[in-house]
């Protein structure tokens, strides 16, 4: 039952961390968020803490200031600009991590679906069953543009409430709909047991178990099968982030996860309400989306001490911290108090949060939170199971294509 | 001047010269097989790790192809995590310009070269065929002239997103709250092909452009890797076809300014090794024997035949007819092998009279015999006189074997080769890949395109 038992914890990592002002901290490495070293010293302290898994955020364009989709970049030199593809620095940690899942934001938008599917399944392949991928669309004209293939209206400052961007951006989720399910077919393309080595007929594989998916839809079509053999968790995680109907539907026609980024307890209560009619609406089959609150963190042990540093950095940036998520800044004690109680008002399977400064809230979130919550009984002791559906509770499914023993 | 011998380590593929039926032969998909591989390569001191791609499962008579290794990883994502398990290979793998856009290739690639720190290097390959394209939202047809257009401006726009922005933009600057040291810089790219302007979002990497392989032996290759690659991989093995080869290619870079030390050649080589030459020849007759499996043989006949032999026996002769030049391509995939096949076939049927050969035997004596069988003593010898004769500047490598087939050659030629002084002992020239091939610092992509444009007739 969601609300009861143990809770998942994940962790969402993102350049000096999710505070605008974080590289200028003094533990911040601000010289190095474009070596592996970096994310890999923060992969290992996530996983110290035995979070469940970490995301890895990614766009096909510069940050900017302006917070709504599709920003234009900004003339800012004063706070983080650029990244690394996302899922390569997640293969470029999976062999120095052992535990944690690792869960990489890509682009459905302008990226080729057959791509995406076989690098997920390749990050599995590498990680042994620890793959997931966060599904994202470019709603940007700009992005657009570094592709030179596709023309994207300007987005209206009302978003959805004006029409022509509203139709925008439903399109772009229901590409990405299809996107998602061509990347899962191509995932079951080859039944597990494909590969027989028969010596004596010759055979590497058996042909008859590797499946053409042959999808269209008024978006794209691919045949398939997959070039790559199905990965070890058969179906690597899927997890989208959503804020209102269209990604909800979205996650529930797509995704074993779903990220929502409610204000407060009875707030996330309404937004799981808004999911589940999301689930009964697409007609979703199989087990319920697990739905995970976002919440940006600032944590210290003395009190008032986290509000202080975030008040310093946002005096540095200019600005009160704007963003998506409720905002957290306290002692570990109160924030597990917090996931606690939001947990069982809205009947949440878990948190995602967002350090508002790296790596010093994630240690926080390892060393301080985690322990505290272990001991309310509500998270693990460590890792138990090996891969990433495991340990969130998901079966390993059959291939969609295998026929079932006569 | 001795020349220093180039070495890259070739991950196997997906054809009958990867022996997937020996006890010895690992998975050509986990993790380990990759990482054993590249580690034996840096023990050996290879310069670079090598993983092809192939976006479509081949097929023959309208069915997948069953009988060699089938499946492989996405390629560059194997190359990252490469990048965790070695730490001074160099990481090299083939993508597509086909079925992909410049922003995202050159992001991945700028990515692998951070994350690599400068190890990255890119087999740029264009393919022109429909077959693949079914598996792409963007489609795959290529004329075939075009293809080489279309790669030329794909690495130019690849360069551009590359060197956008400027060197030293990060400062990450606490005290003066300067993440960068000005405002972000755009990129434009204009062409045939692509038209794309906005903000990359990756800095310069180590090695501001990852090096650039071109594989093709054509006119049009040879012609691309001389204004466009920093390395050809080529067919061409043997010695003295590899002389021919590499006059003809390395006289192509003057017209684009460029110097013969610019552009290195690098075949593609397999080997087997032996205490004896006779004890090598007959292990090499042994790996012959599992690379052709009778069904392979006849698959292979098939391919000049352009028809079903299913029911002929591998271990009986050859059909009686002709193949019908004429039909259909039975194969799907992959290149077609033979130009003219009534004339390979009027060959092969010979060359079976004379011997009193098989099927198999017929297809075990024509097709892709080894480069090197010897003791490790000849290949070490061959090899350089191969190098130092201008043959080639080194060798790619392709084991027969995965995970382990690598591990002799690194133990025991990889040692003759450095007590010759052509082969490093240690990894110390430099700090990326470039520095260690011998290759110049990236020049500007500008540079590249006035070279391009307005090539110099000698």
């Amino acid at each position: 039952m969601p609300g009861t038992g143990e809770l998942h914890l994940a962790v969402a990592l993102d350049g000096a961390g999710w505070h605008p002002a974080a590289w200028r901290e003094p533990a911040a490495r601000p010289g190095e968020l474009f070596t592996a070293a970096y994310w890999a010293d923060l992969a290992r302290e996530a996983e110290g803490g035995t979070l469940d898994f970490l995301t890895i955020e990614d766009s096909l364009g510069l940050q900017s200031a302006g917070r709504s989709p599709g920003a234009a970049p900004d003339d800012r030199t004063d706070q983080v600009r650029g990244r690394l593809d996302a899922v390569l620095i997640a293969a470029r940690i999976a062999p120095l991590t052992r535990r944690i899942g690792l869960v990489p934001t890509a682009i459905t938008t302008h990226t080729e679906p057959f791509h995406l599917s076989t690098s997920i399944a390749t990050l599995d392949y590498i990680s042994e069953g620890r793959a997931g991928w966060r599904p994202r669309v470019s709603v940007s004209p700009r992005e657009a543009r570094h592709f030179g293939r596709r023309e994207f209206p300007e987005l209206s400052p009302q978003l959805l409430a004006d029409p022509a961007t509203a139709r925008h951006m439903t399109d772009l989720f229901d590409e990405a709909a299809d996107a998602v399910e061509v990347v899962r077919r191509l995932w079951d393309s080859w039944e597990d047991g494909a590969v027989i080595r028969d010596v004596p007929t010759g055979r590497f594989v058996d042909r008859d178990r590797l499946h053409y998916i042959d999808f269209a839809s008024r978006w794209f079509s691919v045949r398939g099968p997959s070039i790559t053999p199905r990965p070890p968790q058969g179906q690597p995680v899927v997890a989208s982030l959503g804020h209102g109907p269209v990604p909800y539907a979205f996650a529930a026609r797509a995704s074993d996860i779903v990220f929502i980024t409610p204000g407060s307890a009875p707030h996330a209560r309404e937004t799981v309400a808004q999911v589940r009619e999301a689930e009964i609406d697409t007609e979703r089959t199989g087990p319920p989306l697990a739905v995970y609150a976002d919440l940006t963190v600032f944590i210290d042990d003395k009190p008032g001490e986290a509000a202080a540093r975030k008040r310093r950095l946002d005096e540095l940036d200019g600005a009160e911290l704007s963003t998506d998520t409720a905002v957290f800044a306290g002692t570990p004690d109160e924030l597990a108090e917090l996931l606690t109680d939001w947990r069982q008002a809205a009947g949440l399977d878990g948190f995602r949060l967002r350090p508002g400064v790296l790596p010093h809230d994630l240690r926080q979130i390892t060393r301080g939170l985690v322990p505290r919550l272990r001991r309310r009984g509500v998270f693990r002791a460590g890792y138990a199971e090996s891969t990433l559906r495991a340990r969130l509770g998901l079966r390993r499914p059959a291939s969609r294509y295998e026929r079932s023993p006569a | 001047m001795t020349k220093q011998v180039i070495l890259g380590a070739h991950f196997p593929g997906v054809n009958n010269h990867t022996v997937w039926s020996d006890p010895a032969a690992g998975s050509q998909i986990q993790f380990g097989s990759f990482a054993h591989l590249a580690r034996t390569a840096e023990a050996g001191k290879f310069d670079f790790f090598f993983l092809a791609e192939g976006l479509r499962l081949r097929e023959q008579r309208g069915r997948i192809h069953d009988l060699d290794v089938v499946g492989r990883p996405n390629t560059i994502t194997v190359l990252a995590a490469l990048a965790a398990v070695t730490d001074y290979l160099g990481l090299a793998g083939t993508i597509q310009a086909t079925y992909n856009e410049p922003y995202e290739i050159a992001r991945q690639f700028a990515t692998l070269d951070h994350l690599s720190g400068g190890r990255a290097a890119w087999n740029v390959v264009t393919s022109p065929d429909a077959f693949t394209g079914e598996n792409f939202r963007r489609g795959g047809y290529l004329d075939r002239g075009d293809r080489y257009v279309r790669a030329a401006e794909f690495v130019q726009a690849a360069r551009e997103l590359w060197e956008s922005w400027p060197p030293g933009a990060v400062a990450a600057d606490r005290e003066k709250g300067e993440f960068l040291t000005g405002a972000p810089a755009r990129f434009e790219y204009s062409g045939l092909n692509f038209s794309i302007s906005g903000h990359f979002t990756a800095p310069r990497s180590p090695q501001v452009h990852p090096v650039i392989l071109q594989a093709g032996d054509s006119d049009g290759g040879r012609e691309f890797a001389a204004h466009s690659a920093d390395a050809i991989f080529t067919r061409h093995s043997t010695y003295d076809a590899g002389r021919a080869f590499y006059a003809d290619v390395k006289s192509r870079l003057a017209r684009y300014g460029r110097a013969p030390a610019e552009l290195k050649v690098l075949p593609g080589a397999s080997f087997v090794l032996g205490d004896t030459q006779a004890e090598a020849e007959e292990h090499a007759r042994y790996v012959r024997r599992q690379q052709v499996s009778p069904q392979t043989a006849i698959l292979l006949l098939e391919q000049v035949w352009n028809t079903d032999l299913s029911a002929f026996d591998a271990d009986g002769p050859l059909p009686p007819f002709d193949p019908d030049p004429e039909a259909a391509s039975i194969i799907e995939g992959r290149a077609r092998m033979h130009d003219d096949p009534l004339a390979v076939a009027r060959k092969w049927r010979a060359i079976a009279e004379e011997k009193n050969l098989s099927i198999r035997d017929l297809i075990i004596e024509v097709t892709g015999r080894q480069t090197f069988t010897g003791t490790p003593a000849s290949v070490a010898e061959a090899i350089n006189r191969s190098v130092q004769d201008d043959a080639c500047d080194g060798f790619i490598l392709v084991p027969h074997l995965i995970p382990a087939g690598l591990d002799e050659f690194a133990a025991k030629v990889v040692p003759l080769l450095q007590e010759r002084g052509v082969l490093r002992s240690s990894y110390e020239e430099g700090t990326t890949l470039r520095d260690r091939l011998g290759l110049p610092p990236a020049r500007p992509a500008a540079s590249w395109a006035a070279a391009r444009r307005e090539p110099v007739d000698a």
